[in-house]
């Protein structure tokens, strides 16, 4: 099934391709996206658009993780997170971020984890 | 870029909540089967690079060769209820993996360690890892049709705590896959129970007895 190797993201693109989506930056404030956090789209795709932007847009119709956005553009998630910054920044999109504290690896409340196990037993 | 997006089942409207849970273990393990198995949709993968300024990382004075850090792992997903989504991660657990712990999987709620009885020795360094980050975790021996262990042998073989529950599964079995979930959410309840007893005890500025510090037994 999985014997077949699929080119990973980021690793087989022309380096080029990475710079130009992000304009060679990094943004300290993308760590504010987790894996996790829920994007939901804010307005309409414009024309003039960059392309992946559009294609974020589109996807995020309905609540999508960062992790989804970057496994379907098959880009790195640093490079997700940053283009994520810049539509937030310019309010195109919202972002839902998880409600477990990320700053630490403490234990959730038992409020989460009883909601987790009712979800998990219904399965 | 259309056929990616219309297989992927949409997400509620109301979804706010993503989760994470990581599934941890060496090459051939199982990994993905388990997040198949249990999974809303067809497992995804993805990969996140970084870029390390040699070992001090954090050091801003002086330059360093640069070494770049990739990391690929898969994903499915299950949705709790009209609000929570849990995201079920299969992570390798080789050494570069360890670098991007944080930033990738701090705040997950906890992690299954899946091992091959056949190959024990290649979970030592995950167990190692996940204590040293304070993550909590369940050992799950995926079943391969090996020689028979008792879970003294194997534990002695993993040298595990006896607090840490170790069960059996067939990864691709949806029902022994959720088996396995469920008791590691039950291991954090415990926990989180006690760590909370703990906490009342010494707000209360009484010394906390041995017993409030031990988790109900509920399992």
């Amino acid at each position: 099934m999985t014997s077949v190797p699929r080119p990973r993201p980021g690793r087989d693109d022309a380096p080029d391709r990475l710079y130009t989506l992000t304009g060679g930056r990094s943004r300290s404030d993308s760590a504010a996206f987790d894996l996790v956090t829920l994007v939901v789209a804010e307005c309409e795709p414009n024309p003039g658009m960059q392309s992946e932007h559009v294609a974020i847009l589109r996807m995020c119709d309905s609540p999508t993780a960062v992790v989804e956005i970057s496994a379907t553009l098959k880009l790195p998630v640093s490079i997700v997170r940053i283009m994520l910054c810049d539509l937030l920044d310019t309010g195109r999109i919202s972002a839902r971020h998880p409600r477990t504290a990320r700053v630490a690896d403490r234990l959730p409340d038992t409020d989460t984890l009883e909601q987790v196990l009712v979800g998990l037993r219904n399965l | 870029m259309d056929s990616a997006t219309s297989d992927r089942a949409a997400l509620q409207a109301t979804a706010d909540n993503g989760l994470k849970i990581v599934v941890v273990g060496g090459f051939g393990v199982g990994k993905t089967t388990m997040v198949r198995s249990v999974s809303e949709i067809r497992p995804l993968n993805t990969e996140e690079t970084m870029t390390r300024a040699g070992e001090a990382v954090d050091d801003l004075d002086g330059v360093h060769s640069k070494t770049s850090t990739t990391v690929a792992f898969d994903f499915g997903r299950i949705t709790l209820d009209e609000r929570s989504v849990l995201y079920l991660f299969g992570a390798p657990g080789q050494e570069r993996f360890w670098f991007l712990w944080d930033r990738l999987f701090s705040g997950t709620l906890g992690a299954v360690v899946l091992v091959d009885t056949r190959r024990l020795a290649d979970s030592w360094y995950a167990i190692d890892r996940l204590e040293h980050h304070g993550t909590p975790f369940i050992v799950a021996c995926n079943d391969f049709g090996g020689s028979f262990h008792t879970e003294q042998q194997i534990r002695e073989a993993l040298d595990l705590s006896p607090d840490v529950p170790l069960v059996e599964c067939d990864a691709r079995d949806r029902s022994s896959s959720k088996y396995v979930l469920i008791t590691l959410v039950e291991h954090l309840y415990a926990l989180s129970v006690a760590r909370s007893k703990g906490a009342d005890a010494a707000l209360a500025g009484s010394p906390a007895p041995a017993a409030t510090m031990t988790p109900e037994p509920t399992t």
